[in-house]
């Protein structure tokens, strides 16, 4: 495999450069790396303590000491803005790639074996993907309480699902194709065919299916802090700071708008990078929707 | 043909049953039980006893998925965890209120997105695709409790022209939360829109692409006919699949619209239950949402297996 | 004599917006022209712009293309100027088209009644009512059995053989003046491919229409065209009459495609063309063939030749066409090697069937009664350093049974023991190491065979590594070997399968089939994805590749020339049943199977003077009789119920040569000439 590794590398140089050639992949991934910096940094440029309340000064519109106003207990908006993703990008930073880790290789292992065990457990799949939505999450947390420990975990196990399924139709395309045959009539151990033939065709596939799984994870954990099953307060996040300033809205629509538009701009930015993507290595035709 | 439906009725009804046991085990391996709900901090020694004596619980898990899945069969939930409460009463309005939603979503966003994507496709990489599919990012990639949000903040807010906050009870005349009914179909019709319509677009550009329509504009037939005749019924044929997941989706997974608005469904029945830690509504609601999940589903896989003749005539072939 | 021009295409070129910007061509200064009751054949390899060509003829280009200059006349002007409504009259009216691939070219969700009453709507002047008339008389003009039944089918309802035919129906329904024809045959079979040849030719004869066919295949071309025009890299490079051109080509590159031919008569193996053709849109300076060119000089070059006077009545873009002639013919290829006749077996496969029907739950419930197997009693051997070639039409079960050799699908009855007599087990999963390493497969296509994602190096690893556990030097060593065994170097080791040509790729696949030292190799129609003269140069491998080892072969392909140029003994299959097996000269001499015989007549040979015979129908059946002889549905001379119902016995003329017919060998040849 060593000698794969420089013409890995090039032609991961090669796809960087082709996306950012792109519009779409120019903006996409400047906001992306603009979010990622703004989190690394955030806890040394912000103004004001994010938990500093002042009572004197509640909701109050933007002005020279606060750029973004404040919110209902007085806390600077701006502060909280610059904040309130970095818990989310943790979590939902370790627990993508765990998903897609999880759920292509057992996806990729099912398409190559088939047979009994790969009904069955399709089965399984599908009848995980049949329960409503952010359920299993939300029973989670109510029972072992809402910190990263648990939301972490729960989000890679129940993200890697879906990715079962498309890890697996990935890797059917490539193994009814007369290189899995050679390699089968060969003799290889199954691990072998996977990952020296397999994986490296279905990389691609499984790459973009990880951006648009990270921008899912994304909205889901900001829902699940919306509805006051996430991050607990009184830590900044951009889903509980929205569910917080929407009973003022006419007061402040400040303290919506700020959030929402740092949430925005971080999921329009992993999208247009992930559409980018795929439009470079050619997988942007046939997407498929929700799930 | 027909084993071939009758193959994935079998599969649908496994996958039904499957949930069920995972939803059962699911709750039982959770820490707690109806009765330490119920009685909170009084939940140990003789209280404890009596109420899960009372509520069957000492009885072993098998006999009690026995019944809680025969009573499903026949349509009755069970109590809820207070025991006050029929299920199957308290979620039939929720039900009704959902199927509302995803109705009124439903006849606005399907013809909407098979139109615009359809567009999208024919005149791929000119304005008016350009100008559809950015909208269609935006609208996938906003949360929509952010979408919501915003729309109660123009509609409600500044133009005051609904209500901002109401309380419906879930058994109101469905006329009685109309404006909620709107602003939340409004962007569940979003949503759609956004991911039918780029599945369209996709499958429309395959198809104008493809030897037949070559062929026949090769044979002089006319370009709106070569369109309607020839490429979108086999264009729209995958479409059936994405339509089935979004319904399917509209049914179980509009937890967060449902909140944001206050609308009486299941969805806000679901988040209020499992802050109250009423497990058997929990139970009920899940297996609600997904036997429509697999139930959907099927039929989208019926129906293209009956609206595609390649399929159809494949399976009277091997036979 | 046959007035103005119907189609007069002058100076045409063609091109695409490169990655720079700059305009590429793909089509260099066209001229042609084709008047009624002409026929004309355009040939070329991949690449070589004469679909792109044809499709221009109807003012259609593919997306990315732009008409750079020059003009296509059609009924007084140019079409590319015409207007929309316009172009829709002439399309499918007074110009029609024959797609390649009639499978993909049929929309699939409309019934074939609904496609052609289309066309008739569109382009006939009758009154709708007698459509559906005139619809049925159409089906039955393109000798297609139970119109009215074809008219509610779907497309993928019918065999690729039908679909052609009501494609080529539906060209007729605009009663055009001119048809142009897309490799029309191409992925045919064999005698499929003469039938609709024979019915083009009648119905172009019939209606004296104007014909165009577009082909890589000069023996479609020989048969039907009374003209050629040769291109090469986008060019024109030779036109004339097709008798002269095929007897007396007056290009070097039209010389060079004759050789690459294998031809049935030929006792030696066709000639390479060395080198490749150049790429679509390339920019060049000189002749486009001057790279391959044996008599190219430095003006050949520099200067692009101008369109001359060469031999006969033939135009050549050439400078020396007079040396051309000096050249010498097809022919003079390598000698075939020969395997040992009477080595010892190195592979025995003993009453061998494959079933890919599983019965369902249901069917075995209600005991349907199972169909008859796709493979069945394939009983034969395999001699080392021997190479055994398997002939037959699609459906034939030639790949089955090589993959059942190679173990990636298990016989359902039937034993397959290696030379020293172990038996194999059903699949690869239960073969001991060492019987996997002496089997190995080259696959059909390179292109799906080779992993796009590993370089040549890597691919060659993969046996070294797991069967002689080389690392480091050694692995390098040895793979720059197998890389010179099929005449490759060393530079290629840091390639990957698309940087590739279609021929290097199938080295590579044949060396990485050599790296495991095998005694077996099965070839699955290695050739058949390859233009021809790339196809000889791989034949060549091949045939210096047998004495090598005395590594046996199994080729399998659907070109009985390709397998008698390389084959020591020939098994004929038909429905995945053996008809005929036996040495080269015998299976290809009389007597012979009468499915052989239907093969044998139907071959097109690049010979003005070649007519084939055609002795049965090409209707293909589904699924093989259950009983009686399996070709007893299509034999021309099946002698009555007795073929019906009793499984022909095996009758021996000799040396190995077995025919499996209830006709006694010796009234053979006389039944099937009479």
């Amino acid at each position: 495999m060593s000698a794969a590794t420089p013409g890995l590398s090039v032609r991961a140089a090669n796809v960087l450069r082709d996306v950012l050639a792109r519009p779409s992949g120019a903006v996409g991934l400047t906001l992306v790396a603009l979010h990622l910096v703004i989190a690394l940094v955030s806890p040394w440029i912000v103004p004001f303590d994010y938990k500093a309340m002042n009572a004197a000064m509640t909701l109050a519109g933007p002005s020279d000491l606060h750029w973004l106003g404040t919110d209902h207990l007085g806390r600077d908006v701006l502060s909280r803005v610059l904040l309130g993703g970095r818990e989310a990008l943790v979590v939902t930073g370790i627990a993508t790639p765990v998903a897609m880790l999880w759920g292509g290789l057992l996806g990729v292992f099912l398409g190559l074996r088939g047979g009994w065990t790969d009904e069955i457990l399709m089965r399984l799949v599908d009848a995980f993907l049949a329960l409503p939505g952010i359920l299993p999450l939300l029973v989670l947390i109510t029972v072992f309480g809402s910190g990263g420990a648990v939301l972490m975990p729960t989000l890679a196990f129940f993200f890697g699902i879906p990715v079962i399924r498309v890890a697996r139709a990935a890797a059917h395309e490539v193994v009814a194709r007369d290189f899995i045959s050679a390699a089968r009539a060969r003799g290889h151990r199954p691990f072998d065919i996977v990952r020296r033939e397999i994986m490296p065709n279905v990389t691609d596939t499984l790459l973009v299916e990880g951006a648009m799984r990270w921008s899912w994870m994304l909205l889901g954990f900001s829902a699940l802090s919306f509805l006051g099953f996430g991050v607990a307060p009184p830590r900044p996040d951009w889903g509980l700071m929205v569910s917080d300033a929407r009973v003022y809205m006419s007061l402040a629509p400040w303290g919506v708008i700020a959030p929402v538009i740092a949430l925005s701009t971080l999921i329009i930015g992993i999208n247009l990078t992930a559409d980018a993507l795929a439009k470079t290595l050619g997988l942007d035709q046939g997407r498929k929707a929700v799930v | 043909m027909l084993a071939l439906i009758f193959r994935r009725l079998a599969l649908g009804l496994i996958t039904v049953w499957l949930v069920s046991a995972i939803i059962f085990l699911g709750v039982e391996a959770l820490p707690g039980d109806a009765c330490t709900a119920i009685l909170e901090r009084d939940a140990h020694g003789e209280a404890l006893e009596k109420c899960r004596a009372a509520m069957g619980l000492n009885t072993p898990a098998l006999p009690r998925y026995i019944a809680w899945a025969t009573g499903i069969l026949q349509g009755d939930f069970g109590l809820t965890a207070s025991g006050q409460e029929h299920i199957s009463e308290l979620v039939g309005y929720r039900v009704r209120n959902s199927l509302l939603l995803a109705a009124g979503a439903l006849s606005v966003g399907i013809p909407l997105s098979i139109l615009l994507g359809t567009m999208a496709g024919l005149w791929r990489d000119r304005w008016i695709d350009i100008l559809f599919s950015t909208g269609a990012i935006l609208a996938m990639t906003i949360p929509e409790f952010v979408s919501a949000t915003v729309l109660i903040l123009i509609f409600a807010i500044w133009l005051g022209w609904v209500p901002a906050i109401v309380l419906t009870p879930a058994d109101a005349r469905p006329l009685e939360f109309f404006p909620e009914f709107i602003l939340a179909s409004t962007v569940l019709t979003l949503l759609m829109i956004a991911h039918i319509m780029r599945m369209v677009r996709s499958s429309v550009i395959d198809v104008m692409a493809s030897d037949y329509v070559q062929m026949a504009t090769l044979k002089g037939v006319p370009y709106w006919r070569i369109v309607f005749r020839h490429a979108l019924p086999n264009a729209l044929l995958p479409a059936i699949n994405v339509i089935a997941l979004t319904v399917a989706w509209l049914m179980g997974g509009v937890v967060v619209v449902e909140v944001v608005f206050n609308y009486p469904g299941l969805g806000r029945l679901l988040v209020d239950a499992i802050s109250g830690r009423d497990l058997p509504v929990v139970q009920a609601i899940t297996m609600i949402v997904a036997a429509t999940y697999v139930g959907v589903n099927l039929v989208a896989d019926i129906l293209s297996l009956l609206l595609n003749p390649r399929l159809r005539s494949h399976q009277m072939r091997s036979r | 004599m046959a007035g103005p021009p119907l189609i007069d295409i002058r100076k045409l070129c063609i091109g695409f917006r490169g990655r720079a910007g700059t305009m590429l061509p793909v089509l260099h200064e066209i001229d042609l022209t084709v008047c009624r009751g002409q026929s004309l054949g355009l040939v070329g390899e991949s690449g070589s712009g004469k679909s792109t060509l044809a499709l221009a003829a109807m003012g259609y280009l593919k997306h990315g293309l732009q008409k750079l200059s020059g003009e296509v006349i059609h009924d007084g002007a140019d079409i590319f100027a015409r207007s929309a409504s316009e172009l829709e009259k002439i399309r499918g009216g007074r110009l029609g088209l024959i797609p390649q691939n009639s499978g993909q070219a049929l929309t699939p969700t409309l019934r074939i009644g609904q496609q052609i009453h289309e066309a008739l709507h569109l382009h006939c002047a009758l009154p709708e009512g007698e459509h559906e008339a005139r619809a049925i008389d159409l089906l039955a003009q393109v000798r297609l059995p139970d119109p009215q039944a074809i008219l509610r089918r779907y497309p993928h309802e019918l065999s690729g053989g039908q679909q052609q035919r009501v494609a080529i129906a539906m060209a007729l329904a605009g009663e055009p003046d001119a048809l142009l024809l897309d490799e029309p045959t191409t992925g045919l079979d064999v005698t499929t491919q003469a039938h609709i040849l024979e019915l083009l030719r009648d119905l172009a004869a019939a209606r004296n229409m104007a014909t165009v066919y577009v082909s890589h295949d000069l023996g479609v071309i020989a048969r039907v065209c009374d003209r050629v025009q040769v291109l090469y890299g986008g060019e024109t490079m030779l036109t004339g009459p097709t008798a002269e051109v095929l007897r007396d080509p007056a290009h070097p590159y039209a010389r060079g495609l004759l050789a690459s031919i294998p031809r049935l008569s030929d006792r030696t193996l066709p000639r390479a063309l060395e080198g490749r053709p150049p790429p679509p849109g390339q920019r060049r300076r000189g002749c486009a063939f001057a790279a391959r060119c044996g008599l190219a000089t430095e003006t050949c070059h520099a200067e692009r030749p101008p369109m001359i006077a060469g031999a006969g009545a033939q135009n050549t873009r050439c400078f020396y066409p007079d040396r051309v002639a000096g050249m010498d013919a097809g022919g003079g290829g390598a000698v075939p090697g020969h395997g040992a006749s009477d080595g010892p077996a190195a592979l025995r496969l003993a009453d061998v069937a494959v079933r890919y029907d599983r019965p369902g739950l249901l069917a075995r419930l209600r005991r349907v009664p199972r169909n008859p197997a796709t493979v069945e009693g394939i009983s034969l051997h395999l001699r080392r350093g021997e190479t055994l070639g398997m002939v037959g039409e699609s459906g034939s079960g030639k790949s089955t049974i090589l993959k059942t050799i190679a173990g990636l699908m298990s016989p359902a009855e039937g034993r397959i023991a290696l030379g020293d007599g172990s038996l194999l087990n059903a699949t690869v999963e239960q073969r001991r190491p060492d019987q996997l390493r002496r089997i190995q497969m080259v696959f059909q296509n390179p292109d799906d065979s080779l992993n796009p994602r590993q370089t040549v190096a890597e691919i060659l690893s993969q046996p070294l590594r797991l069967y002689f556990g080389l690392r480091g030097k050694a692995l390098q060593g040895r793979s720059v070997e197998l890389l010179e065994t099929v005449r490759l170097g060393a530079h290629y080791l840091d390639r990957r399968p698309g940087q590739l040509s279609g021929g290097e790729k199938q080295r590579v696949a044949v060396a990485r089939a050599f790296a495991a030292g095998p005694e077996i190799v099965l070839c699955d129609e290695i050739t058949s994805a390859l233009d021809v003269s790339v196809q000889a140069a791989v034949l060549e491998l091949l045939n210096d590749l047998k004495g090598l080892h005395g590594t046996a072969f199994i080729f399998v392909s659907h070109d009985l020339t390709i397998v008698r140029a390389l084959s020591d003994r020939v098994a004929v299959l038909y429905q995945g049943r053996l008809c005929e097996i036996g040495p080269t000269a015998a299976v290809y001499g009389a007597p012979s199977h009468p499915y052989t015989e239907v093969l044998l007549n139907a071959v097109l040979e690049p010979d003005p003077e070649h007519t084939p015979r055609l002795l049965t129908e090409d209707a293909a059946d589904l699924s093989p009789p259950a009983r009686g002889c399996p070709f007893q549905r299509r034999c021309p001379v099946k002698c009555g119920r007795i073929c019906e119902v009793d499984a022909p016995p095996w009758q021996e003329t000799g040396d190995g040569h077995a025919i499996r017919c209830h006709i006694p060998l010796a009234d053979l040849p006389r039944r099937i000439a009479g």
